[in-house]
């Protein structure tokens, strides 16, 4: 693995200052920083072949069609997936969700049937479900969590009946934090015969993460937070749900014959591709998945946790902070709240010190009101975060504390 | 003492922020400002009273004796109080008229406006639309009555 200041060149935006102070970049839960080679790959689209995909006879659409499908298989091969048949390029994690949710919904769910969601979702995996509840007659079930923030593994099992269609959970809390033992969880559903779809908005980013061994049914990410463009994100689907399931949203590409009767529509993965995809966002998320494979994901993972206890220890050790999701297993992101201070008030103080994190219910209300408070700060690392600023975050939440407390 | 206008208020205000130059203390200045504003009776501190910022609460509670309109509010966060006691400063005591004329040029001018944005959803603006509002809503309630009056 390159050393710490060859990561960090890496990174344009890491270099800027803000408020005449180094950028502390804590917020990348929400969306990271893009290395050179991503930006100089998004550029190179748009520079020396850019044609739109998969429609013209002319040597730009060529080119630009082959990189696309180059980085399809990229992601396939990233999630070791079997085939790029079951890969779907999509807007983003909200973008894949909301399309199975509504194919899904068309497709298998009967009034009365239910959903099992845990209460560790992001709004972008309960909303799209709660849509399709609403149009079907069926219902919600949520898996209950523990005083750490995990879920209670035994009352996941008693939600299944006969009733179950379709378990729908995050890999990691955005909020807190927990890694969910979704292996565990799938292999329970399909005891139960019910497919799983994971949110994996917070997994994909922080190790290996792999559809053979998963067996999952859906896998919905975002290229956003793992180094690539905004704007482009994932759906991975088996190819047996990917046949039988009605496509999302209608128009060009994704059919093989239209009339005004009857349209008949194109082979995976295009079914689930209309219109024209964000393909210079896909040729660049191929790129980011590169840059990620290079840096390792083991390695990925090996320091992000290091940064993770070194952050949770220093955090712990300040009077009057309070860590919410104290799983042994999670990702390295902190939520926390100061004691007699509004998150609000430390998150504009960090802000004005350059430390960037995130205040509010970060998109997960349930989970905030299963805590009984009204948000919190968050910071989430990830692998070009270093100790130092770590340090200056430290000092930073003594200096909040000194300044609304006297 | 003759009661200060409004602008004489907000270059008040404008003077008092340009003795700090590190925004650190211009934050202390709010976060002092926030600590003295008087609190609320907490009978207003209900959902008629609330303005939804995204990310701190603030209830505004208006009275008008007929002349003037006297505002109280809190809220949950501090620095969002220190704001709402400069709004308060400002805009409290004074005619609808004079609330809906009222071009409030200090937000810019202290810094207020680039540094809590409304994109940050602090409520800064939706803090002065209610004020400018209810102010509407006494004028039209005193044109109402005139109106009555006259016939």
């Amino acid at each position: 693995m390159k050393n710490i200041s060859e990561i960090r060149a890496d990174f344009p935006l890491l270099q800027r200052r803000v408020y005449d102070k180094p950028l502390i970049y804590f917020d990348n839960g929400a969306t990271t920083q893009k290395p050179l080679c991503v930006l100089d790959k998004v550029r190179e689209v748009y520079t020396t072949y850019n044609g739109n995909v998969h429609r013209g006879v002319h040597a730009m659409s060529d080119l630009t069609s082959e990189a696309f499908e180059n980085a399809r298989e990229k992601v396939r091969s990233f999630i070791n997936a079997g085939k790029r048949e079951e890969i779907v390029f999509t807007s983003g994690t909200t973008g894949s969700i909301n399309s199975i949710s509504f194919s899904f919904g068309e497709r298998y769910i009967k009034p009365g049937d239910e959903i099992i969601l845990s209460n560790l979702e992001h709004h972008a995996n309960i909303i799209p479900w709660q849509m399709m509840c609403n149009r079907k007659g069926a219902f919600l079930k949520i898996i209950p969590v523990n005083d750490n923030g995990e879920i209670i593994f035994e009352e996941y099992l008693k939600l299944f009946s006969k009733k179950t269609r379709i378990v729908a959970i995050t890999q990691a809390s955005n909020a807190l934090g927990t890694v969910l033992p979704i292996k565990e969880m799938i292999n329970a559903a399909h005891s139960e015969d019910v497919p799983v779809l994971i949110d994996g908005a917070q997994g994909i980013q922080h190790g290996i993460v792999d559809m053979k061994l998963l067996d999952c049914d859906f896998y919905a990410f975002s290229g956003h937070k793992i180094y690539g463009p905004t704007g482009i994100g994932i759906l991975y689907g088996k190819e047996k749900w990917l046949s039988e399931l009605p496509p999302y949203q209608g128009g060009g590409d994704m059919v093989d014959r239209v009339t005004f009767e009857k349209t008949t529509y194109n082979e995976l993965p295009f079914k689930f591709e209309a219109g024209t995809m964000n393909y210079a966002g896909a040729i660049g998320l191929g790129m980011a998945l590169d840059y990620v494979s290079d840096m390792g994901r083991e390695e990925i993972a090996e320091r992000e946790k290091m940064l993770l206890d070194y952050a949770t220890h220093l955090l712990s050790s300040i009077g009057g902070v309070r860590i919410f999701g104290r799983s042994a297993n999670k990702i390295s992101t902190i939520s926390f709240l100061l004691e007699g201070i509004h998150q609000y008030d430390t998150g504009m103080i960090l802000d004005k010190l350059g430390i960037a994190v995130r205040t509010g219910t970060h998109c997960a209300q349930p989970v905030m009101d299963r805590f009984g408070i009204e948000g919190t700060v968050r910071v989430s690392m990830c692998f070009y975060n270093t100790t130092e600023e770590i340090d200056t975050l430290g000092t930073g939440i003594e200096k909040v504390i000194s300044m609304f407390s006297k | 003492m003759k009661a200060m206008t409004i602008d004489e208020v907000q270059n008040n205000i404008i003077e008092e922020f340009s003795l700090f130059e590190d925004w650190m203390d211009k934050y202390n200045v709010l976060i002092d400002m926030g600590k003295e504003l008087p609190l609320i009776d907490p009978k207003f501190k209900v959902k008629d009273y609330l303005i939804e910022g995204c990310q701190s609460k603030v209830w505004l509670y208006p009275e008008y004796d007929g002349r003037v309109i006297t505002f109280k509010a809190d809220s949950d966060a501090i620095i969002t109080r220190g704001i709402v006691a400069l709004l308060i400063k400002v805009l409290s005591g004074r005619s609808p008229d004079e609330i809906i004329k009222t071009e409030l040029y200090f937000i810019d001018r202290i810094g207020l406006r680039q540094n809590l944005s409304p994109t940050r959803s602090n409520g800064l603006l939706s803090m002065v639309r209610q004020m400018k509002l209810y102010a509407m809503a006494y004028k039209a309630q005193v044109a109402g009555h005139r109106a009555q009056g006259d016939r």
